[in-house]
């Protein structure tokens, strides 16, 4: 369980709720569904205020064998979160012999993210892909106001301004893996073109399946 | 020997035995029959009624057959007082799991809370166990059907057809002998009327609960308990064919010889 954070006397929640969350929108996480596949890619930066810490992040978490999680925000909340629910999900799996469908997941992840939206939110927004063998491949949106929806494709920062623009016009459903990651190509080189934060790098995997593979940035 | 170690449920005897919760087990053999069936489409389910009597009012709702969600049921065994606690639990537990998950919660699971509710009475504080058998119905995505059994111990275990309560050995000798695999739920509920006609001192529609839990091909479940009439159809059915085989196994016996 997490211990409560200190209240202030004024009655507001210890962590800030505003403010950091921000540091979010300049991050970039996408995902993209094809013909029996779920792609989630985020970009590599770390960064905070006009400091770039590191360009080799890995932003997209292996939650099991089925399912993938692209998370931005602040990284106490996107690595501590993530990691959260990779280990309830291994906790569940091994005491039930069972393993959680993506929806259920996505279900869990949203109460989680609601349980605390009152107390101290987490300030991550994240994108859900898994792959389940009687429905196919699903993604799920989620941010830090515990929002969730089944979506077909979805961007998370400010990129989407222009991600989303490609991706209405050119997604099509059943695409192959070949015409996904094209799609996904367009989508970074219009990143890399128009905004404002250099984002050289990018972290692609994909679920199937097969499971889970990291595949190469398309060139 | 065992008087010394059998006050306290928190006690081992020297043989390394609970005593109080084997007399819990003690206090369900004597209560009345229920008998449940595993079908290829469904699962049947039968519990005996308390003896009815003129002045007694009927329930508003089965006394013995709960549904704890959409996809599961169960039938008690034993003291209705302690099974109504436990059924709570039961139904808590499985809107506490689909409130969590969105998906509605695995028999077995929900089961296995249930009976570590039972456990903690078998260990800690003190109090007696509670003294209820309890045959789980349920279907998932993950195992279909399933029928589970489970005692007041806390353990549980899963059956393909199993009898509890009063002459529940006789019972389980007929289902050995007569229960297939293969059966479909109108196969098995003429099975549970025999079973419980043998188990049974007198077996009529308005002494039992006869229920049956079946999926429709859109994947909505169905509770059904059946309606005295058509109990009462099936019931003069079974016993005609019982009469016949018993009629039968006389004529073969060989006459003696004076």
């Amino acid at each position: 369980r997490r211990a409560a954070p200190r209240r202030r006397a004024t009655g507001r929640p210890a962590r800030p709720v505003r403010g950091a969350v921000h540091s979010a929108e300049m991050e970039c996480t996408l995902g993209i569904i094809g013909d029996g596949y779920t792609l989630i890619a985020a970009d590599r930066n770390a960064a905070r205020s006009i400091v770039c810490f590191k360009k080799d992040e890995d932003k997209v978490a292996v939650l099991d064998s089925s399912k993938l999680m692209g998370s931005s925000g602040s990284q106490a909340d996107t690595v501590c979160f993530t990691e959260y629910v990779q280990k309830n999900m291994a906790l569940y799996e091994i005491t039930n012999g069972l393993k959680l469908s993506t929806p259920a997941a996505a279900s869990f992840i949203r109460n989680e993210l609601a349980r605390a939206l009152r107390k101290g939110p987490y300030q991550t927004n994240l994108l859900l892909g898994g792959y389940d063998g009687a429905d196919g491949a699903s993604l799920y949106y989620l941010d830090y106001m515990a929002s969730s929806n089944k979506v077909n494709y979805g961007c998370h920062g400010y990129c989407s301004n222009f991600v989303l623009s490609i991706m209405d016009r050119e997604w099509t459903p059943g695409m192959t893996e070949a015409q996904g990651l094209d799609l996904l190509k367009k989508c970074i080189d219009e990143i890399q073109v128009r905004f404002l934060a250099h984002m050289p790098l990018f972290s692609v995997k994909i679920v199937d399946k097969d499971g889970v593979r990291v595949l190469e940035q398309p060139k | 020997m065992a008087r010394r170690y059998d006050g306290n449920v928190t006690t081992f005897s020297p043989e390394g035995r609970l005593h109080q919760v084997e007399y819990a087990v003690e206090a369900i053999n004597k209560a009345g029959t229920a008998v449940g069936l595993l079908a290829t489409d469904g699962v049947v389910m039968a519990g005996e009624k308390q003896k009815v009597t003129k002045l007694l009012e009927p329930p508003k709702s089965s006394e013995k057959i709960y549904k704890l969600d959409d996809h599961a049921a169960a039938v008690v065994a034993g003291l209705t007082a302690d099974a109504n606690i436990l059924i709570n639990e039961a139904r808590v537990a499985a809107q506490r799991y689909k409130y969590q998950y969105g998906e509605p919660i695995p028999v077995e699971q929900l089961v296995e809370k249930v009976c570590n509710h039972k456990q903690l009475y078998t260990q800690y504080g003190g109090q007696r166990p509670f003294g209820v058998k309890f045959l789980f119905a349920g279907y998932d995505a993950h195992f279909g059907y399933q029928l589970y059994l489970s005692d007041p111990s806390g353990n549980y275990s899963g059956w393909k057809a199993t009898c509890l309560g009063q002459n529940a050995n006789s019972g389980q000798s007929i289902l050995k002998s007569d229960y297939e695999a293969t059966m479909d739920t109108e196969a098995c509920v003429k099975l549970a009327l025999k079973v419980c006609n043998k188990t049974m001192e007198s077996l009529s529609a308005e002494s039992i609960d006869l229920f049956c839990l079946k999926r429709k091909d859109d994947g909505t479940m169905v509770h059904t308990i059946y309606p005295q009439e058509t109990v009462a159809k099936m019931l003069e059915e079974v016993k005609a064919e019982q009469e016949a085989a018993d009629a039968e196994k006389e004529a073969k016996a060989v006459p003696m010889s004076s």
